[in-house]
């Protein structure tokens, strides 16, 4: 009776145990919300979505400029490796042999694998210093990098998801393969194929490391591509580890914007992909 | 007819050739920054990986701080992560009413999907004075017998990194290990429970003990992170290449030496070694990452073999 007794203590306390561990995990989630949102709605103001940065020291300004700079380096990021991670993992469903299949897999597993700064240095490497100079270009192309992989997976299982059925009767009407897989399989596979490109925008949306050598940053608005330019991770970064109170102020604001913004992009995906078919 | 052919071969060579763009980018990763370090590993050799120095004026270059700083950091977090991960995971799996099944995972995917960049920020002005005026006195006080929390105290360090990289990894740990709980065949909790187990000794006896391996991919997968994780712990560390027991002591990792001083590398046998640096991260993220996938791959294939 008494082993009886202990086995039962010990069930319960184990169990306990596990929901402490489930609040314990909540516990830093809930204070980094309540100090991004206390001292974020306390420094932002217009200025901070209108106004350049100010010099060093100076109060006042704000960060328009990476806000932007922000929006156009994931935009053209996405520009190229959106097309490219979707039409991969069509190949990668479609058309691919097992032996190349696993091998692209295993690639796209490795890659999504690499440390961003690692990333950060390749592009620094073959953009960067051929180019002689920091660029909005060379950032694109190290956050499409990072968004690849992702996309291609996730393309790729959404795309196994659709029935068989479909892509045969497409086919049996006559319709060629390259019309059945963009107007039936693709269309029939978005819900999925879009949260996965929705979740890589929102990861490369907050990445720093990879444009710390290849952006660069710029205290004033866009000048070209060929040009450095600002983004909102790396200007909280610079202004997180300034001595200057107002900077430190400014970056609390900067990380409300853009955990909200991120926040914003997941939930849409989520969204969509609670719609099924 | 013709037409219809030579659209379907051209959509066929095109999608391939991005697929291919995967391997293309993996290897030329590799090769890229392996030719960049050639030259850093030329001049330092084989000695480069146990040289404590780190002199960029007479440009005398050692790596064993950095690949110290990153390996304890590291271990660090998977300390505090892993039990908690566990934890979090089973009853996410096993314990937890449906209602709070879903809300609870959503809240972990969140935990996940933060910037960096913000978990830093949170450090530098939550994390850091916490540390300094509360928990690492009473560390100091009752453990300060131990060489771990002996010296003195500044807030950042290796403490704060390995804290804020355990937080970073546990959304990993546990949704990883929740999905390879939920793949045990019911039939192995049942003999369990018609045995008479109480519930832990289910979860011990029939869930724990098949998901062994998959688990030790989940946390290799968390252990990758945090090797390769720059910006937090850049913020954190305190950026101090030295190797020294106490975690109150500041010290640098492989990626925060690379994010610091990169930009400011003046000579290139100096880039080259940072370029070297980055290659030994690259190696070590890759050979845990091939380790953890085969691993968490074995299980979930046992799991659907057991059906």
């Amino acid at each position: 009776m008494n082993n009886y007794l202990r086995r039962k203590i010990t069930d319960k306390l184990m169990r306990a145990l596990t929901v402490f561990c489930a609040i314990f995990v909540l516990l830093p989630l809930i204070s980094i919300f309540v100090y991004v949102i206390s001292k974020g709605i306390t420094s932002i103001n217009i200025d901070f979505f209108t106004q350049l940065p100010k010099p060093a020291g100076e109060p006042g300004g704000g960060m328009a400029n990476a806000i932007i700079g922000s929006l156009i380096l994931t935009g053209m990021a996405s520009l190229w490796a959106i097309p490219a991670g979707v039409l991969g993992g069509v190949y990668l469903s479609e058309f691919s042999t097992n032996k190349l299949g696993t091998l692209i897999r295993f690639s796209a597993d490795v890659l999504s694998g690499v440390p961003s700064i690692v990333i950060g240095i390749f592009a620094y490497s073959v953009w960067v210093r051929p180019m002689k100079s920091f660029s909005a270009l060379s950032g694109a192309f190290a956050l499409g990098i990072i968004m690849i992989p992702t996309i291609m997976r996730t393309t790729e299982e959404a795309i196994r998801m659709v029935p068989h059925d479909l892509r045969e009767a497409s086919l049996a009407l006559g319709i060629n393969r390259f019309k059945t897989t963009i107007r039936i399989i693709l269309k029939t596979a978005m819900p999925g194929t879009i949260t996965g490109v929705m979740l890589s925008i929102a990861r490369i949306f907050g990445e720093t490391a990879p444009l710390l050598f290849t952006a660069f940053g710029n205290r004033f608005w866009h000048q070209g591509m060929t040009q450095p330019i600002a983004a909102l991770p790396l200007q909280i970064f610079v202004y997180a580890i300034s001595p200057f109170e107002d900077w430190q102020r400014q970056a609390w604001a900067g990380a409300l914007v853009l955990i909200g913004l991120t926040f914003v992009i997941s939930l849409t995906s989520r969204l969509v992909t609670k719609r099924k078919i | 007819m013709k037409r219809s052919k030579l659209t379907d071969f051209i959509f066929q060579k095109v999608s391939a050739v991005f697929a291919l763009s995967a391997v293309a980018f993996a290897i030329l990763i590799l090769f890229i920054i392996t030719k960049e370090a050639f030259p850093a590993i030329k001049n330092f050799g084989f000695p480069f990986l146990f040289n404590t120095r780190w002199d960029p004026v007479k440009e005398n270059f050692g790596a064993l701080t950095f690949i110290w700083g990153t390996i304890v950091s590291s271990l660090l977090a998977l300390i505090i992560a892993v039990p908690i991960s566990l934890g979090t995971a089973i009853y996410l799996s096993e314990l937890a009413p449906s209602k709070i099944r879903q809300p609870l995972s959503f809240l972990i995917e969140l935990l996940a999907a933060i910037p960096s960049v913000i978990y830093g920020l949170w450090g530098i002005f939550v994390l850091v004075p916490l540390l300094r005026e509360t928990i690492q006195p009473f560390f100091a006080k009752y453990f300060g017998f131990l060489p771990f929390f002996q010296g003195d105290i500044y807030g950042v360090g290796m403490m704060a990194a390995g804290i804020i990289l355990s937080i970073m990894i546990i959304p990993t740990i546990a949704s990883v290990s929740r999905d390879i709980f939920m793949a045990v065949p019911h039939s192995q909790r049942e003999a369990a429970l018609a045995l008479g187990a109480t519930r832990w000794e289910t979860i011990k006896l029939a869930v724990l003990k098949f998901s062994k391996n998959g688990v030790m991919g989940a946390v290799i997968l968390g252990l990758g992170r945090a090797l390769g994780e720059t910006m937090a712990v850049t913020m954190l560390i305190g950026n101090r290449p030295e190797i020294s027991l106490s975690l109150f002591a500041p010290a640098a990792t492989m990626s925060s030496v690379i994010a610091n001083e990169f930009t400011e590398a003046t000579s290139d046998l100096y880039v080259s070694t940072l370029m070297e640096i980055g290659l030994i991260l690259f190696g070590l993220t890759l050979f845990l990452n091939i380790i953890a996938r085969f691993l968490v791959w074995s299980t979930t294939n046992k799991a659907s073999f057991g059906k």
